[in-house]
């Protein structure tokens, strides 16, 4: 599991998996749950560059870090989104809350 | 007229969501339909099946039954269960509505449904269990060279 995630300074990269659904998102929620209450991060970021598939439970399981991160004053963005996921996001009205970037963001 | 059936029956892990929606999609695929058209009923099937393990289980392990049909371009798709049913389908349907809000759910179901398949049915009985019925049409006529 740990596979997904990589701990730079104070910011957390989620590397999201090819199908985001309730399977995955399980694991990804408990995993980044653990990270979040034992380090110092300010940021947390969400890369969909492998994935191809997501659904609701992604967007459930993305909203909640969100609402843990607000909580803790930090901020969340999603990178290299695709047309696909971008359209999922939308739908969601989660683009609202977080900052979405097709590719990486520019300092 | 162009007619075609296939029925599915898996145990109601998470570990075959996946299962469920590639199957569909394979099944599908001699509609000769576009990606984006493939993408939109893995979506909406892994609602349903995300549902039934979800809420009409409560994670216990039972039985999730698919039943899906062609007809000429349209695509139904049918998803099972005999759990525990709802009781307010309409508002159950409401976007953002969710009975599990502590597990990180969205409540974006049948919203996903509803967006990516042309017509949704939800029938519900509390006590016996849900059958979520969608269809779709498939825009693109079948490859004329492919084997009938």
């Amino acid at each position: 599991m740990e596979q997904y995630f990589e701990i730079v300074g104070t910011t957390l990269n989620i590397k999201l998996p090819s199908e985001v659904d309730h399977h995955s998102s399980e694991e990804i929620r408990k995993g980044a749950d653990r990270i979040l209450q034992r380090r110092l991060i300010r940021s947390v970021v969400f890369d969909f560059e492998k994935t191809a598939f997501m659904d609701s439970s992604g967007i459930g399981m993305i909203m909640g870090r969100y609402k843990t991160m607000r909580f803790m004053g930090g901020n969340v963005v999603a990178v290299h989104v695709n047309e696909r996921m971008q359209r999922i996001l939308t739908l969601s009205g989660i683009y609202k809350l977080i900052d979405i970037y097709d590719g990486m963001p520019q300092n | 007229m162009q007619q075609n059936e296939m029925k599915l029956e898996f145990d109601s892990r998470s570990c075959n969501e996946g299962f469920a929606r590639v199957a569909v999609a394979a099944f599908m695929t001699q509609l000769n339909p576009t990606l984006e058209e493939v993408a939109d009923v893995k979506t909406a099937v892994s609602e349903a099946v995300t549902n039934a393990i979800i809420h009409a289980y409560e994670g216990e392990v039972r039985k999730v039954v698919i039943e899906c049909r062609i007809e000429d371009q349209t695509l139904t798709v049918a998803v099972k269960d005999t759990g525990k049913g709802i009781t307010d389908v309409p508002r159950a349907m409401e976007p953002l509505f969710t009975t599990k809000a502590e597990c990180d759910r969205a409540g974006m179901g049948f919203a996903f449904m509803e967006a990516f398949m042309d017509q949704l049915k939800v029938e519900s009985e509390p006590g016996r269990g849900t059958c979520v019925t969608m269809s779709k049409y498939i825009t693109r006529e079948p490859n004329k060279y492919e084997r009938q």
